[in-house]
């Protein structure tokens, strides 16, 4: 059970010249917003590969949140309309890998709005909250906990076959 | 000077990579001439009590193909790591998890209801399942139980070689098998195929086209596939470009396209997410209704981006599946 | 080739022209009231009478219709020729007393009354024309409720010019002259408002008496075209200067109002032009001019007052904007530099409203910087022209600059009202505003008092607002702008003037409110950084470029489309793709993009971003 004062851990990938600046901003202007956010700087939206959306959730991520101009603004021109496609066909397979669709999330933010970058993180904040932590590592953990199960068993049956000092006998030469 | 011995196992596989080995035809007569199979469940009688008794590593290599699925399956990759010297990974289930890795996608139970109970050529009114232990008139038997999650072999076993391929070709088993007998092998954790992706091989690489913008996907079935052209340009996912070549494109030859099953290149972490991105950066629309009408044509992400490759892509398995059972 | 002799001076000239033509070309002045360079010579009103000897023959004629022939002596302004003329004006100041011009006229040449006066109310004793009883029945009623539609009875001269200039020269011919002898007057067919007419005012432009009404000929639509630069309290003709400090400064003619674009008449500009620079068949020229860098420019819109209605722009005549009292006070407005309201009057009390659509959350949120100073500029110039009681409402009085707080201190000294507090409401007062005078109604937060201040002209000190286009533009050189619709500047302490696109550069107000000294100086500092990228003869790369591993790469050809900057090619012999380092921009999209991972970023490396990932959970 999540207790009230966890505070979700969320990876965010932001576009150099309009999120990350956006979110500098923020900063600059003291806007509060959740502490939720660990941001990871590119220069654009087109440079997010979903190896590193699926990477940061493998590592314990929450949510991940990808920042980039809005559409037509790309400082390179269209790299955030690669990153769209990429993320809607990312949006349908997360969900048939059973990752709610509110825990990874594409915003278009461009460098003035400071307080869109305040409003989407707290939005965000909240509803991973409600969803409770993702926790894959953990989730691993456990599945391979039956490795280890099954190992102790057999290694205690290989230990009393040790120690009943009898030579395993081959059936075939 | 004994014959190195070698072993081949399969674990949860289709039996195709015991047909790969009898692939190899005539070249088989110079394999047999080379090594000494010590134990091959599949076409030779040795159990697995021979295997116990033979001292560690004394089996030069062991090729184990198939999934980990089943504690009998994890039992023997872990006999098999310590009487060998080499264990490799041969062919795609061992090397990525397989076709059986997609069985990530659910529950456990929820499959072996399907098997027994609702698949639509079932005959089983009484509900009959497998047991883990059964007792018949005082003695006890046993079956191996399944574990909830696939997993290739290096997920349960170090592995020192992986040999690619749904199953692996003739051509890079042989090469794989002389490297052995020569000693020269690569650093440990290699793929025994070369490191560049399909495209590099294909014989439609010159109707590869420069400006590729897909505004339809066609299903291969649902389409007649031009013998000539490379699928990309006819709107058919290719895995081609994000998969390891060194299969001679046999299936671009027989006029499919590739389904990904030697994997990825050792600068790619996960496959699927690699041609996703691939594919999609290339979709022609810019709006959203109209990108998720091109991408409609893609019905089943998993499924064709991790056909072979899901147990060991980043996130393994769908990650909210139950954990109930341990193994019963 | 023939000679003549004007008022003593031998001239040779050549024979067709006329008298008027040649006295005019050597600097002789006649005086003319029917004669105009665009309309053929008439003769109608005979001012321009002078007295020709010639083989012993003395005549009086016309000289603008008279040709010259050799041996002529012409007298311009002998006795007899001013005694004519003296009778003829006081012929026509008997028609239309009322003239300023005939006035003025006459007076020139020596009239001192007109013997054919009558007292008004009187009926004429001459009963020659019958005009002035007619001028009676005409007296009363606005224009347009009077049942004849004629032209100017009041003034006109029948010098025909307004006739033959719609007809000839504009090539619309909605005047024509009616009857004959005393019943001859100018009006429109069947003296209805005439739907030809296209109200370009040449007809009541060139009537020397100034008798054309517009609204007479065209009641519906005589709207004469405001000045843009004098923000309409001014009109200007459809050729016309933008404004005295234009560059180039050459007059542009207006296609929408000009005559010549809707009748293919008029061209009298073209006609008169002695350097025969007018060009009407002139088009648009659409030129590709490649350069180096670019800087915009683009300026400033003024904040809309109408957008804040209760200041009562637009609805009360006497609420002016900052702009348009600037036009009121300059000596070369449509004023002449005195402050005179619309409804003619001169004020006495003034309100200088600051903050209007700045600094409000409705509007806008930002402080337009230059205001408070322009308004206390105003202060003191309506000071000095109008010596009225002013009063500056303010929010904050903001005033940084070299001398400014000099300025405001002198200012409050010359006695100008300094108000603190934002003006609530403005309404007319309690004759119901017929006077025109309005109630300033604030809160003088200092004194902690509701004050209503009767006023006569309300100054509002309108902000500055990014140019209409602004998103339009930015969007062309792929700059971004900030929140509220300015250009985005790359970093505001260290790179005013850049943006964050390479080789463009912002000067100001397109960047911010800014006021002269400050735009000047970010204007040289815009040059000076687009000299600087263009003289180095090198310039810098961005470090973080994409390159192909030529090894890794299949050849797939997935990357070669995707890169908007066409940095990626491929190599036909290598069967590889490559990556042009210096048209590449880093933007990583094909490195992300790449099937088999064969292509790496520097400094954003996927290695670099896996331990970001890692870094930035390794912590709860």
């Amino acid at each position: 059970m999540p207790d009230s004062n966890w505070t979700p851990r969320i990876v965010a990938f932001f576009c150099n010249w309009c999120t990350y600046t956006a979110a500098d901003l923020a900063g600059v202007s003291r806007m509060k917003y959740a502490p939720s956010v660990r941001i990871i700087r590119l220069m654009c939206s087109g440079r997010v590969d979903p190896q590193f959306i699926l990477d940061a959730l493998a590592k314990g991520a929450d949510g991940v949140l990808i920042g980039g101009c809005h559409p037509g603004d790309c400082h390179y021109v269209e790299g955030n309309y690669k990153m769209l496609r990429r993320f809607q066909m990312l949006k349908r397979m997360l969900e048939d890998m059973g990752i709610e669709q509110d825990r990874v999330r594409l915003e278009w933010i461009s460098a003035a709005e400071g307080e869109k970058v305040k409003t989407v993180i707290n939005d965000m904040t909240g509803k991973i909250k409600k969803l409770g932590p993702l926790g894959i590592p953990q989730k691993f953990e456990e599945w391979d906990r039956e490795l280890e199960r099954f190992a102790r068993e057999v290694d205690a049956k290989q230990q009393a076959q040790a120690e009943s000092k009898s030579e395993p006998e081959a059936v075939h030469a | 000077m004994p014959k190195p011995k070698i072993g081949i196992y399969w674990c949860a596989s289709c039996g195709g990579c015991e047909e790969a080995v009898v692939d190899l035809a005539e070249d088989i007569l110079g394999v047999v001439e080379a090594v000494d199979i010590v134990f091959w469940p599949c076409a030779m009688d040795f159990k697995k009590a021979d295997v116990e008794a033979m001292p560690d590593k004394s089996i030069v290599a062991t090729l184990l193909n198939g999934a980990i699925r089943t504690t009998e399956q994890e039992e023997m990759a872990h006999l098999l790591r310590r009487k060998s010297q080499y264990l490799i990974a041969y062919g795609a289930c061992s090397h990525l998890g397989g076709v059986p890795g997609l069985a990530n996608q659910f529950p456990r139970e929820q499959m072996m209801k399907f098997y027994f109970e609702d698949g639509p050529t079932n005959v089983n009114p009484e509900k009959t399942y497998p047991q883990t232990r059964f007792n018949d008139q005082g003695r006890e038997v046993t079956l191996p139980a399944l574990h909830n999650v696939v997993r290739a072999l290096d997920q349960v076993v170090d592995v020192d070689y992986y040999i690619p391929g749904c199953p692996p070709t003739p051509k890079i088993t042989k090469a794989a098998i002389a490297a052995l007998l020569a000693g020269k092998l690569p650093p440990k954790g290699t793929v025994l195929a070369p490191d560049v992706a399909l495209c590099d091989e294909c014989p439609r690489k010159e109707t590869k086209p420069t400006n590729v913008s897909f505004t339809e996907f066609k299903r291969p079935h649902l389409t007649l596939l031009d013998p000539q052209l490379c699928f990309l340009a006819q709107g058919v996912v290719c895995l081609g470009p994000a998969t390891r070549g060194g299969c001679e494109a046999l299936c671009v030859s027989g006029n499919m396209p590739c389904s990904g099953c030697f994997g990825p290149t050792s600068r790619v972490k996960d496959q699927g997410a690699k041609i996703l991105s691939s594919l999609c950066a290339n979709v022609a629309p810019k709006e959203e209704p109209e990108i998720n009408k091109v991408l409609a044509g893609i019905p089943d992400p998993v499924g064709t981006f991790y056909r072979y490759g899901l147990a060991k892509s980043l996130l393994r398995r769908k990650v909210n599946l139950p954990m109930n059972g341990n193994g019963k | 080739m023939i000679k003549v002799t004007i008022n003593g001076r031998e001239i040779p000239t050549e024979k067709g022209r006329t008298i008027l033509e040649v006295a005019r070309e050597v600097g002789i002045e006649i005086p003319t009231l029917c004669n105009h360079e665009s309309l053929p010579p008439y003769a109608a009103c005979r001012f321009c009478i002078v007295e020709i000897h010639r083989k012993g023959v003395t005549r009086y004629r016309a000289s603008c219709i008279f040709p010259v022939e050799d041996g002529m002596v012409i007298q311009t302004h002998s006795e007899r020729v001013l005694k004519i003329r003296r009778i003829l004006a006081e012929l026509m100041l008997a028609r239309c007393p009322e003239s300023d011009v005939l006035r003025d006229l006459a007076y020139d040449i020596g009239v001192g009354r007109c013997r054919f006066e009558r007292p008004r109310g009187e009926k004429s004793p001459c009963q020659i024309c019958r005009i002035c009883t007619v001028r009676e029945e005409m007296r009363i009623g606005p224009p347009g409720s009077i049942p004849s539609t004629f032209v100017g009875v009041t003034g006109c001269i029948l010098c025909g010019m307004c006739v033959r200039l719609c007809d000839d020269v504009m090539q619309i011919g909605a005047l024509a002259f009616e009857g004959r002898g005393m019943r001859r007057r100018v009006t429109t067919p069947f003296r209805k408002p005439s739907e030809f007419c296209v109200t370009c005012g040449a007809c009541s432009s060139i009537c020397p008496t100034g008798a054309i009404e517009l609204m007479r000929i065209r009641p519906q639509e005589s709207v004469s075209i405001p000045s843009e630069f004098e923000y309409g309290l001014a009109h200007r003709k459809p050729i016309h200067l933008p404004f005295p400090q234009a560059v180039p400064r050459v007059p542009i003619i207006d296609k929408h109002t000009c005559v010549y674009f809707q009748t293919g008449g008029c061209k009298v500009c073209e006609d008169n032009c002695q350097a025969q620079a007018i060009d009407h068949a002139m088009q648009d020229r659409v030129e590709e001019i490649e350069v180096g860098t670019i800087i915009l420019a683009t300026g400033f819109k003024g904040f809309d007052p109408k957008r804040v209605p209760y200041y009562g722009y637009g609805a009360y005549p006497n609420v002016y904007t900052a702009l348009e009292v600037e036009r009121l006070l300059n000596a070369a407005g449509p004023t002449g530099g005195e402050l005179v309201l619309r409804d003619k009057r001169k004020p006495k009390t003034v309100g200088i409203i600051h903050c209007v659509g700045s600094r409000d959350e409705n509007t806008n949120r930002y402080c337009s910087r230059v205001c408070c100073l322009y308004s206390l500029k105003l202060a003191h110039l309506i000071k000095e022209h109008a010596a009225a009681d002013i009063y500056n409402f303010y929010i904050d009085m903001r005033t940084p600059g070299k001398g400014m707080e000099e300025f405001y201190n002198r200012v409050a000294e010359e006695g100008v009202h300094l108000i603190r507090g934002k003006v609530a409401d403005v309404y007319p007062d309690s004759a119901g505003g017929a006077n025109g005078r309005l109630i300033i109604q604030a809160e003088d937060t200092l004194m902690g008092r509701i004050l209503k201040v009767p006023v006569d002209m309300v100054v509002l000190a309108i902000g500055l607002e990014p140019q209409a286009d602004a998103q339009e533009i930015r969007r062309r050189f792929n700059i971004s702008c900030s929140s509220e619709g300015f250009f985005l500047e790359r970093h505001p302490k260290l790179a005013p003037v850049d943006t964050f696109s390479d080789g463009i550069y912002l000067a100001g107000c397109c960047q911010g409110p800014k006021d002269i000294p400050d735009t000047v100086a970010q204007a040289g500092a815009a040059a000076a950084e687009a000299l600087a990228l263009m003289d180095a003869g090198f310039f810098e790369l961005e470090p973080n470029t994409a390159f192909v591993v030529e090894e890794e790469c299949s050849g797939c050809k997935s990357c070669i489309p995707l890169c908007p900057y066409t940095a990626i090619s491929f190599n036909e012999e290598k069967k590889r793709a490559v990556i042009n380092e210096t048209l590449c921009k880093g933007c990583g999209t094909c490195v992300a993009s790449c099937p088999s991972g064969s292509i790496v970023q520097n400094l954003f490396e996927d290695e670099e971003i896996f331990s970001e990932i890692e870094g930035v959970l390794t912590y709860a």
